[in-house]
């Protein structure tokens, strides 16, 4: 007990976040809900009626079995079955696992970047600012969709470039407000202190202004990943994302979408139903977390 | 002001040119541009003559003089498919393409203006709190699982929309368009509407946070002690305020919506650029995929210098600002 209301007293950055979710029961069930998904991607074999991908299990007379169906085995196909006479339930955890997979780790890797350049471009100033800052205005100034089809259209498809492509056009939002995040720290009396001490540049960079820096980042990259997930699963629809190997709610989407017409809605309708869950629960946690980290717009 | 426009135009120059060296990076380093730019059932004799006449055969800095001289004129290669020149298939089907966004950044306008206001005068309660959630959902749509869904509901389950292609065209002083005709409007509703729910929901943000910041300031209050009635207020002098930093924004987002076009015009096959794109991809025709790219970007940048154009004669502050 003590140890919980330690985090949730007001002085820390966490606390007022969490404090912040708790207030608000709509951030509340947000949260929930993402945490539950994130859980549910993280130990999707151990959970999945079926393996969606091993061929020995899956029988082509079971295809396109609308939801609630039985197989002859006795097993039901809650959400119905694809083409192949997949589950599809199992095959939505599987996408969500990819799905999810990719969003977080190019939303990582370019927080990282970003924060590094960021960081960089605010405690030198002049010329490195300068460059650094042309470089992200040319990126924000760019729509994220466009710079995505440019390189995979040049590119090919693939997953570490589809990665590739979302860390491109993330890392300078993340740079942006790294560097406006360490602007007003950079002048504090504690970094002061530790230039006088003799501290070298490096670990006054990650070790003093990074940790002060990181809330706001952190959140912006929830943003992201949100952002990121919707984008792979749109680049992953037109066809220029991943392989059919790597199979993410966007292609279980795109599949569906061969067979709309014909009435076969579920093998469509459920898998954006959970990408949008995913991303609507994610960004309205991050929402409530920018609204209390930002009292300008949180003043409720 | 000529100097604004010429340091600006210079900045557009600058950044055309940067794209058209990763295009053709993209085409000549990391790809093969013989295998990109030669249609694999070629003959090795047409190979070599293809290989001479494109000069792939010349050192890299001589290919991108060629490269840029040729764009500059308005050649961006042949189809392999349709065997015409990538620019004229382009420019054929823009107008389906600017039909589209056009119609779509009118809704989100028509209908996320009203809404914003609507949430930003009576912030924190329901009403607010209701449309904001739903703006939240709309940026949190895939928008290409949005369209599939309209056309389930509105075309298959209910019939009451078509669901793909752009219907019949009409003329009207000399420009085709689905403007003119029942059919092609009807066609029309449901691309539009599926382009536009993101923007709708950046519409009404943008507007709830303009009216947030604009109610308190001593102009308002001044104009309310001076008895001006509450409408006249938000509708003359508030929406004046709000509508400067909102045209930056649409224009900007309209060059955005011409590449998220690429999506609704899939889901709709709606017969436009982003279309032509994607069925290239596909196709392998590479040429028209690194027109495509140079045109919608070149597309992006007239936007934008437009804009701050427009942006600094609104607001003479942003061209003061830049000089000192």
């Amino acid at each position: 007990m003590t140890a919980l209301s330690f985090l949730l007293r007001d002085e820390t950055t966490t606390g007022r976040l969490l404090r912040g979710i708790a207030t608000s029961p709509k951030a509340l069930v947000a949260t929930v809900v993402c945490l539950l998904l994130f859980l549910a991607a993280l130990v999707g074999p151990w959970i999945t009626p079926q393996n969606p991908y091993d061929l020995a299990v899956l029988d082509i007379l079971d295809a396109k079995l609308p939801p609630g169906s039985e197989s002859m085995n006795g097993m039901v196909y809650w959400l119905g079955t694809d083409g192949q006479g997949r589950d599809m339930l199992s095959a939505m955890i599987y996408g969500l696992r990819t799905s999810i997979g990719v969003g977080v780790f190019s939303g990582i890797v370019a927080l990282v970047i970003g924060t590094i350049l960021g960081l960089i471009a605010a405690y030198y100033g002049g010329r490195i600012d300068a460059l650094i800052m042309r470089i992200v205005d040319l990126m924000l100034g760019l729509p994220t969709i466009l710079v995505a089809l440019m390189l995979l259209a040049l590119l090919g498809q693939g997953l570490w470039k589809v990665i590739f492509a979302l860390v491109l056009v993330q890392w300078a939002t993340f740079a942006r407000s790294a560097r406006s995040a360490a602007l007003v720290e950079k002048n504090k009396d504690y970094v002061e202190a530790a230039v006088t001490l003799g501290i070298g540049t490096p670990r006054i960079l990650f070790g003093h202004l990074l940790p002060n820096c990181l809330p706001p980042l952190i959140v912006i990259g929830m943003l992201q990943v949100a952002n990121a997930i919707s984008a792979e699963a749109t680049l992953s629809f037109l066809g220029i994302g991943l392989p059919i190997t790597e199979p993410s709610l966007g292609l279980l989407i795109a599949n569906g979408y061969q067979v709309l017409m014909s009435g076969e809605y579920w093998i469509s309708v459920y898998p954006g139903l959970l990408l949008l869950l995913l991303v609507f629960s994610i960004n309205i946690t991050g929402d409530r977390c920018r609204e209390i980290l930002n009292p300008r717009l949180g003043e409720r | 002001m000529s100097v604004f426009i010429i340091r600006r135009l210079m900045q557009s120059i600058a950044v055309l040119f940067v794209t058209a060296v990763v295009v053709f990076l993209g085409v000549y380093a990391i790809g093969d541009p013989v295998e990109m730019l030669i249609s694999p059932d070629a003959s090795p004799a047409e190979r070599a003559q293809v290989i001479a006449s494109l000069g792939l055969d010349r050192p890299m800095w001589q290919q991108f003089l060629t490269f840029l001289w040729n764009a500059v004129h308005g050649d961006l290669g042949r189809s392999f498919v349709f065997n015409r020149p990538t620019i004229s298939l382009i420019l054929e089907r823009l107008p389906a393409t600017l039909e589209l966004t056009l119609t779509a950044l009118v809704i989100a306008l028509a209908i996320g203006i009203p809404l914003g206001l609507i949430s930003g005068l009576k912030p924190n309660s329901a009403t607010d709190e209701a449309i904001m959630t739903g703006s939240i959902l709309g940026f949190s749509l895939p928008s290409f699982w949005q369209g599939m869904m309209l056309i389930m509901i509105f075309s298959i389950w209910l019939g009451w929309l078509p669901s793909t292609g752009r219907g019949e065209l009409g003329s009207f002083l000399g420009i085709q368009s689905s403007f003119f005709t029942l059919d092609g409007l009807t066609h029309l509703i449901l691309p539009a509407i599926n382009l536009s729910l993101f923007k709708l929901s950046l519409v009404i943000r943008l507007t709830r946070t303009g009216v947030r910041e604009t109610m308190p300031l001593d102009f308002v209050k001044f104009a309310r002690a001076k008895g001006i009635s509450e409408r006249r207020i938000v509708f003359v002098h508030v929406l004046k305020n709000i509508l400067i930093p909102l045209v930056t924004v649409i224009g900007m987002e309209l060059g955005s919506m011409l590449a998220f076009a690429v999506v609704t015009e899939t889901i709709f096959a709606w017969p436009g650029i982003g279309k032509l794109l994607i069925d290239s991809i596909m196709r392998l025709d590479r040429p028209v995929v690194v027109a495509y790219l140079l045109v919608i970007v070149s597309l992006f940048i007239l936007i934008n210098f437009v804009v701050d154009i427009l942006y600094s004669l609104i607001d003479p502050r942003v061209r003061l600002g830049e000089q000192s």
